[in-house]
Order: structure tokens, then sequence, then C-alpha cells
């Protein structure tokens, strides 16, 4: 009998009200009295000299309230990075300037150069078309492998070279990695491109600014995952704003993926103009500018060797990748390609010995950044190719080497610095085989070919780090934040309850499945429980949402605040019952004595607490209200197995997906209908990127796919009826819930699953073919076909 | 986009008369235009509404068994009403963007705008239509003169398309993964008196017939007919989607799946 509240139920999203109905309250929802509008001039070259910005014939259009320029913000501070990584020779990566407004040189088509601040939006438009720029175009680079060339045109003239960073990790291990190489029975070896990616949310980019002169406060609302987070690297290294004078709002939001982590110039610049102008400045992004502006995800090439025995155990692993940048370092990029990435290289097997190279480009595009996933597709999708194709090479199955390489023993140090509290990969292939119904595949594969189809199976595993912790560790990596969450429990008089959490919910159902957990622990109905996040003048000191760590490292700070609150609560109830703390007992929402009928319910508790006339004043303070932060002594390891069936047409090279079946491991589960449907959307952006979404500049870096006339994404009917279980639960080992994290795996797991599908239906019409990169279009796979 | 005024006639002679005006553009369902305007890339000082003209729109037969369509009327008003008259011509309009763009895009604004990648110019060439103008009548065969071009004169108004009804019609599509436009399609129409085959979505001069496939079918009208049949890739267009080659080999694919639906 399926639970009707509390952990375990699928409550249904009570969020889904007001988005459904229209009552949402997102950032362009938001219009303050007297508001003026922002557009941006932005470069339409890749590369070039600024030499001048003349504004003379704009400053007098209709409409125009002030327009800034580079020069306007000299004075203040650049863009931070978030991650500082450590180059191979000990050396920190090169870190170049990151200007709000363009000074000197355009580096990529999408670069804010001027503001236009004016009384409408279309006054700013209008007058940013009377600016006049002059600029010298310099070639650009895009190409990685060119890029890092002596010669290449230098995308920052003050760095030594394009290189950011070489990685080499672990870099002790290299020579017994290629000594294991050396010794190999079989190697295996794959280069590969992992598509670079535009993440697309529904709610495009909002900023609002404000600023209140009476007391010299500043606000900012805006489209955004973590507002603490933009707080402090705005107010600390871009503005010089005291937090204390800084509120930053993030309301609803619809939709982030990652792209929404990042701290951006459009939201510093609403900020400052709102000083400057003394009105509130609103800038609303459009689609197109979404495009050249948002941080774009993945774009990693990669060579990838697997070193075998003679009993096809993994021996070694050994990688080459290089990663874009972009044209700047986006808050948290550095990270995503090393920390995100590298840690995950051992996926679900006992290889050995590994060693990842990893290489960070600058190059005349748009910063690129952590998308869903971030990193650990880029590591899953690797290496599952890579197992796959020595499988085929060796002339065993695929599922059965990867059986015989999993880790089965837990704990589990990897050879790449993190260590597994659990898991149970075993299961979740068991399971995914019953899913798949690999028995009846032959039979399926005759009936496409009887239509002229061909007809593929693909599987993967994954392994996945969410929760990224714990914070002592990650600053030795070159984190510049702390990976803790905070929650601040307020329990009013009546017994109604107001969680403040750090974590921010934009689109995850936070507020039901957050609420779900304090009702289960304090046994009252749900509906008490009111879940307030996405604003830093009302929730304590939080890092945000991203890296599936909202309900491990939020949850269990909240789990932490709740404690202390039923704690205290013990002791009034103690008081009220005249019994011992030590015998009191909480269930059902009310407190009782052990072995008696005495009790008293939790709302004469919470009145008591507020209303103390029968208090112990002497030992406890009036109120209930407390709160916690949770810093996690670990990363959580989710983990699953895939597996796609495809049905290819040789004539056309279209692919369509039949069948998609996802067996996760996300230990313990707050509420299953909210965790499928994480899943489906994670399958959704994962099949994207497989078969659809590609991001493509041409050599002079004009972005060629800008808008939905060449992006294509995924729309329901190129996706299947997912087959979805998560029955398989290996509680996490060190948060108090037991959870691990769900909202990346889909789009981790998904995407070897599919090529691997692919490629098995091309061998089956007769086609040995090695590799296909993302996303398999019908015009590659014809090609690939023909080839 | 930028400010223009509107104009909204309500005959074709008002609408005539709006498009003296300087810079003056016609509308008709916008699904085009609209998305130009916003995107700042046309700057007319009026748009001429074509949407209000009654006698622009509408499906009915003609005294030669022509379907005669309304250059006004919308995508799905063709879906529903040239069913019974010509299933294919149907289908074709059916398929055609999403219910938005069927519900407000016109097969006047289809045809004027001649979208190398539309599915409508591919009905009207392979049907053998007859376009109608404010001024006079084109064979669909001198229409179409490449991409974006079409035999309209400025300010000539699309206001009906005529459509022989051939004994069997199929018009058959592969989708460009992003824009859901026709990749490569093909408008296949089987005449007593022989064979057009149209192509949309492959040429750099827009929708064009096939001759040697026409040659083929209107002797032998099996799929096996234009098997051997290849087209010439380098003059195609070639973008992420697809090169010249991928498109020529798909006029092939599209083409004998026509005919096969056909039967």
């Amino acid at each position: 009998m399926p639970k009707d509240g509390g952990i375990g139920a699928s409550s249904k999203r009570r969020e889904d009200v007001r988005f459904l109905t229209g009552n949402g309250n997102y950032t362009d929802d938001i219009n303050l009295r007297g508001q003026a509008y922002v557009h941006f001039l932005r470069s339409d070259i890749a590369h070039g000299t600024l030499k001048s910005v003349d504004t003379s014939a704009a400053e007098g259009m209709p409409g125009v309230v002030q327009i800034f320029t580079g020069k306007d913000f000299e004075a203040v501070g650049g863009m931070p990075c978030g991650w500082q990584v450590t180059d191979k020779h000990g050396q920190p990566m090169q870190e170049p300037g990151h200007p709000v407004l363009a000074q000197g040189k355009v580096r990529h088509v999408g670069e804010p150069i001027a503001a236009v601040v004016a009384e409408t939006y279309e006054q700013a438009r209008d007058a940013a078309e009377a600016i006049v720029l002059d600029i010298d175009e310099l070639p650009a680079v895009v190409d990685m492998k060119e890029a890092v060339k002596d010669g290449a045109p230098k995308v920052h003239d003050d760095l030594t070279s394009n290189l950011c960073y070489d990685w080499g990790f672990v870099e002790e291990n290299k020579g017994a990695v290629d000594e294991a190489f050396n010794n190999a029975a079989h190697v295996t070896t794959l280069e590969l491109t992992n598509n670079r990616l535009i993440a697309n949310p529904m709610e495009p980019r909002v900023a609002v600014g404000d600023y209140s002169r009476s007391g010299g406060e500043h606000t900012l609302y805006t489209t955004s995952q973590n507002p603490h987070v933009i707080r402090l690297l705005m107010g600390a290294f871009v503005l010089g704003i005291p937090e204390h004078k800084l509120r930053v709002v993030a309301p609803d939001v619809g939709g982030g993926f990652g792209t929404k982590i990042f701290h951006y110039q459009e939201e510093a610049f609403c900020t400052f103009a709102a000083k400057a102008c003394n009105r509130p400045v609103k800038w609303t992004s459009t689609r197109s500018e979404a495009f050249m502006s948002d941080a774009h995800g993945r774009d990693h090439v990669t060579k990838i060797e697997l070193a075998l025995d003679a009993d096809n155990n993994f021996t070694a692993l050994r990688t080459d990748t290089y990663a874009n940048m972009g044209a700047y370092l986006s808050t948290f990029a550095p990270s995503v390609p090393t920390w995100l990435h590298g840690t995950l290289m051992a996926g679900n097997y006992k290889t050995p010995l590994i060693y990842v190279n990893v290489k960070a480009v600058f190059t005349n595009t748009v910063p690129v950044d952590a998308y869903r996933g971030a990193g650990r597709p880029e590591a899953t999708y690797q290496l599952e190719r890579l197992v796959d194709k020595a499988a085929h090479e060796l002339g065993v199955d695929p599922i059965a080497l990867r059986r015989q390489n999993f880790i089965t023993e837990f704990p589990y140090a990897t050879p790449v610095a993190v260590e597994y509290d659990t898991g149970d990969y075993v299961a979740t292939m068991d399971k995914l085989e019953e899913m798949a119904d690999i028995a009846g595949f032959a039979a399926r594969r005759k009936e496409s070919e009887a239509k002229g189809k061909l007809r593929g199976f693909g599987v993967n595993c994954y392994i996945e780090a969410c929760g990224i912790a714990p914070s002592n560790l990650v600053g030795q990596l070159g984190a510049r934040a702390g990976l803790y969450e905070s929650a601040t429990v307020r329990v009013n008089a009546t017994g109604g309850l107001v969680v403040m959490t750090g974590s921010h919910s934009h689109g995850q159902g936070h507020e039901t499945s957050f609420a779900q957990v304090v009702a289960e622990m304090i046994g009252i109905d749900e509906n008490m429980i009111e879940i307030v996040h996405g604003d830093t003048a009302r929730t304590p000191m939080g890092m945000g949402t991203y890296g599936s760590r909202s309900i491990a490292v939020g949850g269990s700070a909240m789990v932490r605040a709740t404690e202390k609150i039923i704690a205290k609560a013990k002791k009034i109830a103690s008081h009220l019952l005249e019994a011992s703390e030590g015998d009191i007992e909480l269930k059902d929402g009310a407190f009782s004595v052990a072995g008696t009928d005495k009790s008293v319910a939790w709302g004469d508790v919470t009145l008591a607490a507020y209303v103390p006339h029968n208090y112990p004043l002497e030992d406890i303070e009036p109120g209930l209200e407390e709160t916690a932060f949770y810093d996690p002594s670990n990363f959580t390891y989710p983990s699953g197995a895939y597996a796609c069936e495809v049905e290819l047409d040789p004539e056309t090279g279209q692919v369509t997906i039949e069948r998609f079946s996802a067996a996760d491991d996300f230990g313990n589960i707050i509420n299953p209908m909210i965790v499928t449907g994480q899943v489906h959307g994670g399958l959704a952006q994962g099949i994207g990127q497989a078969l659809l979404e590609n991001c493509v500049y041409d050599s002079d870096g004009q972005l060629l796919s800008a808008s939905y006339m060449d992006y294509a994404m995924p729309r329901a009917a190129d996706l299947p009826f997912y087959d979805v279980d998560h029955s398989c639960q290996t509680p996490c080992t060190h948060n108090p819930l037991g959870v691990k994290g769900c909202g990346e795996a889909g789009a981790i797991g998904s995407p070897p699953a599919v090529v691997n599908a692919v490629i098995d239906a091309m061998r089956s019409g007769g086609k040995d073919v090695a590799h296909i990169d993302m996303p398999v279009s019908p015009a590659r796979v014809w090609a690939a076909m023909n080839g | 986009m930028y400010n223009f005024d509107v104009e909204r006639p309500s005959t074709i002679q008002d609408a005539v008369k709006a498009m003296g005006r300087e810079e003056a553009q016609p509308m008709s369902g916008g699904q085009t235009l609209i998305p130009t305007l916003k995107a700042r890339l046309a700057a007319p000082s009026v748009l001429v509404s074509l949407t209000g003209i009654d006698e622009m729109k509408g499906v009915c037969l003609d005294d030669e068994g022509r379907v005669c369509i309304g250059g006004a009327t919308t995508h799905a008003t063709v879906a529903r009403e040239a069913e019974a008259h010509y299933p294919a011509l149907a289908s074709l309009a059916a398929r055609i963007g999403d219910p938005a763009v069927r519900n407000r895009g016109t097969i006047g604004g289809s045809i004027a705008n001649n979208d190398p990648s539309a599915c409508y110019p591919a009905g009207a060439l392979g049907s053998g239509a007859t376009i109608v103008t404010n001024n006079r009548e084109i064979a669909a065969d001198d229409y179409f003169q490449g991409m974006f071009e079409t035999a309209l004169e400025e300010g000539e108004i699309v206001t009906e398309v005529k459509f022989p009804v051939p004994t069997a019609a199929h018009y058959e599509k592969i989708l460009q993964p992003a824009s859901r436009f026709p990749l490569v399609a093909a408008f296949v129409a089987k005449f007593s008196d022989g064979v057009r085959v149209a192509i949309t979505g492959a040429s750099n001069d827009g929708v064009f017939r096939w001759a040697e496939a026409e040659q083929a079918l209107s002797s032998n009208f099996s799929p096996d007919a234009v098997a051997g049949l290849s087209l010439d890739g380098s003059n195609m267009i070639s973008d992420l989607h697809g090169t010249g080659a991928y498109r020529a080999h798909l006029c092939g694919v599209m083409t004998k799946r026509a005919v096969a639906a056909i039967g």
C-alpha cells in the first residue's frame, strides 16, 4: 500500500498548481515602479580589437536614460572564477580578466560591448543601433587543437598561450599506467567528440536591479539556481557591495540545467546601473541572446585507451582530453573537465590504474561551463563507448565484459581519488536485463528487418558523484567556495512550520519533497510545512542547487535543523507532561511519556514555546526556531544501468528510439513520482544530446546553430515511453536520509546507450562502424553507412 | 521590431491600393514575416494584412474540376476542406509546421515567399497548378524561379491557387531535425497524360521538377523505375543538417517512397 504522505509517498507537486495556472512569479513578472530597460549591444565579431565605441549619436535618441561602455566599469572588478585548477606542473591555471562590458578587445560573438538604458526596451534597442563601433577584426581561434599550436592567434594577449591548464590526474600514476599498457594483452583505443550543447531552459535569463537611496541597499532579482552565490561573487568581487547591503532574489525559475548557476555580466550590470541611474533597470534575454550569452556545455575532444589482460580484466585506462573553456572562464568552468570528470573515470569498474590528462583551452566562443551532469556525462560517454568497442574487438558480450569488471565490494577507493561508499552494480544490471527483455530482442529485430529497417541494442552503466563535498577537501582542490548547505526551521505558535533552505528549486519539486521529510520526522501533515527558498534576505547562507545535491546536502541540513527542533520540543513537552526528558517519545505529531497514556499534542508544545506561561524558562529560551549547516563527509554515488533499442532506416539514416530502460540506484527515495520525473527529464536531455542537439561554430567563430531553426531540441515525438525503475536501493552511508541524487542521472547515463545501439544496428546491416559522433543525425548515419 | 503602419483591407482592390504605399509589405499568416520583423531583419513602413479579405479565402472546385484555394486560406482549412477533392494536397497541408503555423499560415504566403524548403511549392509545382494574382494567371512552371524568387512583381498579390487534380498523388518528406521543415521532400502526381515530380528542400535553386524521374515514371509507374536514377548533389543545399550528396540521395528515396505510397 503506497503511503499517502511523508517519506516514500508520491505526493503531488504542490508548486505545479501555481505553475500550471499561470500564477508563478518569475523574474520577468517582476516590474518595479519607474523601471527602465537595458539592451546590450553585443559583438557580432568573434575576435577583434575594440578601437572605439562612439555613443554620441545614440545619446540623443528618444527615451535614452544612459549609455554604458567598458570604460564605465574600469573601476569595478571583473567577473570572478570560482575554481582554480592547478596544472600537472604544480602551477595555477592561466586566469584572464573578464570584464562586465568589453574592454580593449571582443573575444566571442555575443560578448556585450555597450548597454543602453532607456524608457522602453524598443527605445533601448533603437539607440543601440546608433552606436558606432570601430573594431579591427583579428583571426579567430575555434578549434581547440589549432588553438594550442605555436603561433595561433591568442584570445588573451596577456596570457602566454591559449592553454588554460594542462592537468594530469593522478600525475604520480602516469608511469605505472604507461607500464600497464606496455604489458597489456589487448588495448582498445577510441577517439571521440562530446558535442557542445546549449542548455535552452524554457525561461530565458532575466535580471532586475534595484537601489534604495534611503538605505543604500541594492536588490537584484535574477534567474539563478543559487542566489547566495551570486550575492557573494557579485558583491565581493565585482561591485564591492557588502553583503548586508545586497539582497539577491531568485523567485520562480523556469529551468536551469546548470546554465543558471553562474554569475553573469547582465546581473552585475543591472545592479550597477540601478544605482547609477537611480531607478530600477531590467533586462530580459531574447532567445537569440540566450544562444550566444548563456554558458554552453560539454565540448570535449578525447582520446581514450583501455588496457586489458588476457582474461579481459581491465588493467589500465588512459585519457587525453581537450576541454573548451570558450573565451573567458565562466564561474565554475575549470572544475568541470577536472574534478567533476577525472574523478569519475573509474566508472563502475575496478580498473586499478587510471591516468587522465585534460588540456583546457581558450577559444573565441561563448564560455563553457556546467550543464546537467557537468563532466560526469563526458566521463561516462567515453568510458562506456570504449567498453563497448573493447567487447566488440574481443568478440565478447558487452554486458558480460562489464559484469566481469564491476566493482563488487564497498567502500571502494578508486585510483582517481574518490571512495564509493556503497552500490550494487550487479543488482541494477540484473534489473535492467529483466526490463529490457533481451530475450525478445531477436524477434523484434526480425520484425524491423521485415520492414526494411535495422534494429540495434545498446547498454551502458554509469556512476555519478552528487553533492560535491566536503568543503575542506574541495578547498584543497581549488574551489573558492564552501559546499555545505543550510536550513532554518521556524515553527510557528500554532504548529505550522516554515523551512528556509539554501537549496533552490527551479523545477525539482523541493517545495513538495522537502516538506515530506519534515512531515515524516514530526508526524504531521505535509501541508503544515512551507518551504521557502531563493531569497538571501529570507534564507540562511546556502550554496544553491546544482550537481544533484539538494536532497543529499540541503535535505540533510534540513534534517539536522529539524532534529534540533524536535530535541527542544521534547524538553518543552517533558515540562508540560512533568516527565523526564529521556522518556518523551514523538509519534504521529504527539509527545507521549513512554509506557503511559500521558501525551501532549504538537500544537500545544509549539504554542507553549511562544506563549511561555507554563514553560521551563530557567532551562531553555522561548521560541522554536533552529538553523543547521551541513557539510557532507563525501559525495554520494548513484549508479545504474541503461538500455536503448533503436530502429534505423538504412535508406535515410534516420534513427528512432523504440525502447529505453533505466535501472537506477538512488538510495532511499523521498518521492518516487518526482524521482521518476527527474529521470524522464534527464533522459530527454541525454537523448537530445545523442540524437539531435549540436552547437556549431564556423572557422570564423560565427555561431551557426544560433536559433531553433538549426539547433535541434528533443520533442515529445522524438522520445519513447521510458521504462524507469529505482527499486534497487543501496542507501548512502554517510547522510542522515540515506539519499543520493537523481537530477542528472538520466542525462549522464543515456548518451552511450543510444550510440551503442545505433552502432549495433549499423553492424546488423553489415556495416562495421567503429564509432560515430553525436549527435547521431540522419546525415551522419547515412554517411557512416555509405562511407 | 521597428514601428510600422498596418492596413487591413477587406477587398483585393483595396489591398492592391495599399500595396502602392512606399515600402509596403503584404502579410498573410505572418509565420515567416513576424519572426523576421522581431529579429529586426526587415523594416517595412506598412504591413498590408491579407487575412481580412473574404474573397481570398476558402476551398472550392471550378468548372474544370480544379481545386481552387484562396490565397489567404490557412493550411488547417486546406487540410480540412480539400480532403474530399485532393487528399494528397490536404495531407501536405496537414503536415506543415505545427498547429500555430497551420492555423495562421496561408497558401498564398507560402507560395509568395517560396522558401526553398517549404512544402506548398512542391505541391503546386508537382500538381502543375496555376498561380492567380490580382492581375494575371501564372503557370507553376513559370512561377517558381529560384530560392525565395518568384515571377511576382512588386506589389503583386497571390489571390488564388488552382490545382488540377491528378488521378493519384503523394507527398513524402523527411524532416530537418531542428526547424522541422522538409530536409527533402518529393511531391509525386500521376495524371492520365504523365507524371510530375517536384522536389523541395534540396536545391540551391529552390523547388524543381525532376525530369528524369517524371520520364521514367510516366512509362513505368513503380518504385523500381526511379531506383537507378541519381541527381547531382553539387548544386544542392549543404548545411549543418546534410551535404548536397545526402540531399541528392534523399531525393531518390523520397520519390521512390511517394510512388510506393501511391501504389
